[in-house]
């Protein structure tokens, strides 16, 4: 749904990655069909493929291997618009637009990537991905390189985006607390397979499936005695599933 | 003479032609060789024009003249003007060499940048052409292809040009190879970006500079070759090349031995200059790519991140502009609750007022960390908590005397167990480190020799360390491995790293820093590495472990969860500095400092989930049982 945040859980091995890459067209489909605004778009041709890239982008795990460390910031993010024809006084224009929105000074723009922090690389990342005006972002591990003061800042930015621009977002994480606060609904994947999916606050929070529910019981808790809890509760799940 | 070459064995920074060039000529040796060659392209140019004689006049009068005013490098044995001749072979020289060169260029780049970028049939293709190719004795291939089409310059250089291609064509493909896979070329696709834009932008500049120096290799053999093959009288006898004249001059060198002079000296002089430019260019280049490497590996250890630091801090020479804010700022202390309390008194580690320092270039010091003061007590976990740069690896470092080369320990002291390691050398470190003090790296499959079995790495420091025999010391490790769970011990055992799953690894090497039973263990981000399931397994492992044989731990970490599970006290560091520290308890319920409040209000985990959107449900993507590749997954999965 346009403007909507779709959480994809899961540990590393379950395919997550995999599958945001299938939507972004990077990794090939086998079966099966991954339908954008009514149509088919899982065995596109490049050229097909090129036509969608203004209505979806990526924002990767990696703010250090994201970004060439070659061209400035300014190319950077020039560099979509300018396939797309948009002329270089527009162009230029649309960068210093860009990087207000992300919350970085217009005097960026002529700085090299290894300048910048990982929470600020990202922000250039989320920059690009923006620059088309496109309807979805998958957001493939945004946050989990960053600090956590750093990602709750990111985070924030990514929703204020969502809230201005209505774009919808495929964010793939394996954190539970990261998808709960940024997800309208969540899915979570296990070997391959998406083992449960609903409402965000139903699966981060009361999860049906015995998966989701490890999951949510090995997170630990910032609170020494509810952690306490949950570790015997997690350990009474454990002692459950071996007897079963 | 075959036509291998090494190629330079880097892949270098994406670094401009304007920069690499002017950090050639900056050193003497590359700006003396690029003038020379200079001055040789120049002649190439204008050397016929400015011959004061046609090279192919022959003067029956002037058969082996001595140089005159005149005829100041004298006649060679058909009369003709040797200095003449020198200036249009120049030309003539430098034109095949390039003809050589530009066909390696053509061919070796292009297919390595097609079959290093799409890879596929063509990948297979050229790289199957390209062995056939080196197998080939080179100057075999030229004499056949001589017989063939006849006594031709340039069809020969062309041929050797094909047998060159090679060279250009394992470079080009290693550097692609490595660049495809960088996530900027993903999101230059995704940004729709065509191949042709991508690889012209984003890949050809990261190889265009090791192909500016393989170029000058090239040129180097190609002149070389060439005038190999002219010397062996292979070439057209008509036209003047360096080679002809040399071959020339050795027929006569008995007659006017300074006949061969010339054209030795044009040849020799050209190809050191070649090689010597590329020296140059090599050495200008690498050393920016260990600049950046260090840079990167800082940046990369995410904790204890020099470069991290000199961000957050500015350069601190000396260490003296941060002391005041050190006074000025005292550690926030909550006292002891009932269980902090049980185990207060017996004290096995206490670092006092520690202070750590990096050398730097210019001779001054930058300090990371700026006067750190923490005791721990026998039996406790002691979390130290702080965002990447904070110093809190450093201090852990220091303690286990392993700080980065470059680092050292400035100030304060590190008593353990009444040792004092601060002042300790390498030979009293050997008998703590991994003795009496265990460590849990972060990455457990780095710490980890690859190419040794899992159960050698657990004996030998207990035959070492223990004196234990082999016997004893294989027994120990297997009941080790078998406490930290590891389901089938004896085949873990037999296993190399590579065999195992990133949690097992840790396992190993929990129990690898266990078997000596320390008295303190040292676990740097024990779990950052694993999924959060695992991660629940180990954290579990490390709590049994420290109350079975009551070892203190020392948990560096950045998250809170796992300072809740595991921690009795906590202390909490900024900018090299302790600034809260207490019971675990009083940290998370009455934090006072502003630093450990925005760091446990960034915790996202109280907060509330967003409600689902309402309303107009336009369908916008939808996945349907989207089977992908199964190699893809596992692929995906090693992200």
């Amino acid at each position: 749904m346009p403007g909507e945040t779709v959480g994809l859980v899961g540990e590393s091995g379950s395919g997550k990655t995999t599958l945001g890459r299938a939507v972004l067209g990077l990794a090939p489909v086998t079966g099966g069909s991954i339908r954008y605004a009514g149509r088919e778009i899982g065995q596109l041709h490049r050229r097909e493929r090129r036509e969608l890239s203004s209505e979806i982008q990526v924002v990767f795990q990696d703010p250090y291997s994201s970004l060439n460390p070659a061209l400035t910031i300014e190319q950077i993010l020039i560099e979509p618009l300018t396939v797309r024809g948009v002329t270089s006084a527009a162009a230029k224009q649309r960068v210093a637009t860009l990087l207000e929105q992300v919350g970085l000074p217009v005097d960026a723009r002529s700085r090299l990537p290894r300048e910048f922090s990982g929470g600020q690389r990202q922000r250039v990342a989320i920059a690009r991905a923006l620059a088309l005006d496109p309807k979805l972002i998958v957001c493939d591990e945004p946050v989990s390189a960053l600090d956590l003061s750093t990602q709750a800042r990111v985070l924030d930015l990514f929703i204020e985006i969502q809230e201005r621009t209505g774009v919808a977002y495929l964010f793939i994480s394996h954190d539970l607390a990261v998808v709960r606060h940024v997800s309208h609904r969540v899915a979570v994947m296990y070997r391959g397979e998406i083992v449960e999916s609903g409402d965000g606050d139903q699966v981060t929070a009361r999860p049906e499936h015995p998966y989701t529910q490890k999951l949510f019981m090995a997170a630990p808790v910032p609170d020494p005695d509810q952690q306490e809890e949950r570790r015997i509760a997690r350990r009474r799940l454990m002692a459950i599933a071996a007897e079963g | 003479m075959t036509t291998a070459i090494t190629p330079p064995n880097t892949i270098p920074t994406p670094t401009g032609r304007t920069s690499l060039l002017r950090r050639v000529i900056r050193r003497p040796l590359g700006a003396i060789s690029l003038a020379f060659l200079l001055v040789v392209a120049l002649i190439a140019v204008i050397g016929p024009l400015i011959a004061p004689y046609d090279p192919n006049l022959a003067s029956l009068q002037l058969v082996l003249a001595q140089p005159s005013a005149e005829h100041p490098l004298g006649a060679d044995s058909g009369g003709r003007d040797v200095l003449s001749r020198l200036l249009a072979a120049t030309q003539i020289s430098i034109a095949a060499a390039l003809v050589a060169l530009v066909t390696a260029l053509l061919i070796g780049v292009i297919a390595g940048l097609i079959a290093g970028y799409y890879r596929g049939w063509f990948d297979n293709v050229a790289s199957w052409f390209t062995a056939l190719v080196m197998a080939l004795p080179g100057i075999v291939v030229l004499l056949a292809a001589r017989a063939v089409v006849g006594p031709s310059v340039w069809a020969a250089m062309f041929i050797f040009g094909i047998l060159l291609a090679p060279a250009y064509f394992r470079l080009v493909y290693a550097a692609v190879s490595a660049v495809r896979s960088e996530l900027y070329v993903d999101a230059a696709r995704v940004s729709g970006l065509s191949d042709l834009r991508i690889i012209s932008r984003h890949i050809l500049s990261v190889v265009r500079a090791p192909i500016i120096i393989q170029s000058a290799i090239v040129a180097g053999i190609a002149i070389a070759i060439q005038s190999g093959l002219e010397f062996l009288g292979l070439g057209d006898m008509s036209v003047p090349t360096w080679g002809s004249m040399l071959n020339d001059g050795f027929i006569n060198i008995y007659k006017a031995p300074l006949l061969m002079m010339w054209p030795s000296l044009a040849i020799a002089l050209t190809s050191i200059a070649l090689t010597l430019l590329a020296n140059v260019m090599r050495d200008a280049l690498e050393r920016t790519v260990q600049v950046r490497r260090r840079r990167r590996r800082a940046v990369a250890t995410a904790t204890g991140s020099i470069a991290a630091v000199t961000t957050s801090i500015g350069t601190v020479t000396g260490g003296i502009g941060l002391d005041a804010e050190a006074e000025a700022e005292p550690t926030i202390r909550h006292a002891d609750d009932e269980r902090a309390a049980a185990r207060a008194g017996d004290t096995i580690l206490d670092v006092r007022d520690l202070r750590i320092g990096y050398g730097q270039d210019d001779g001054g010091t930058l300090e990371v960390v700026h006067g750190v003061s923490l005791d721990i007590r026998r039996g406790e976990v002691h979390g130290l908590i702080g965002e990447s740069g904070s110093g809190k690896t450093q201090t852990a470092f220091a303690v286990l005397g392993l700080l980065p080369r470059g680092g050292r320990i400035t100030g304060g002291s590190i008593d353990y167990e009444g040792v004092r390691l601060d002042t300790a050398g390498e030979r009293e470190y050997t008998a703590i480190r991994g003795r009496r003090i265990g460590y849990i790296p972060q990455e457990p499959m780095s710490n980890l020799d690859p190419s040794f079995t899992i159960g050698s790495q657990l004996v030998e420091p207990l035959r070492v360390g223990l004196g234990l025999s082999k016997k004893d010391a294989t027994e120990k490790a297997l009941a080790l491995l078998e406490r930290v769970g590891i389901p089938d011990p004896k085949r873990t055992f037999a296993a190399y790293p590579h065999e195992v799953s990133g949690g097992m690894a840790q396992r190993v090497l929990i129990a690898g820093a266990v078997s000596t039973d320390p008295d303190l263990i040292i676990a740097d981000e024990p779990t950052t590495a694993l999924d959060v399931t695992v991660q629940a397994e180990v954290l579990d492992l490390l709590r049994d472990l420290q109350a079975e044989r009551q070892m203190a731990l020392l948990l560096v970490t950045h998250n809170f969860g796992v300072v809740a599970d595991l921690c009795d006290r906590v202390s909490v560091m900024q900018h090299g500095l302790i600034v809260e520290h207490g019971p675990v308890r009083a940290i998370f319920g009455r934090a006072e400092h502003p630093y450990t409040r925005s760091l446990l209000g960034a915790i996202l985990d109280e907060g509330p989930a967003r409600a689902p959107l309402g309303g107009a449900d336009i369908e916008q993507a939808d996945i349907e049982d989207a089977d992908i590749v199964k190699a893809a997954v596992v692929k995906g999965g090693a992200r």
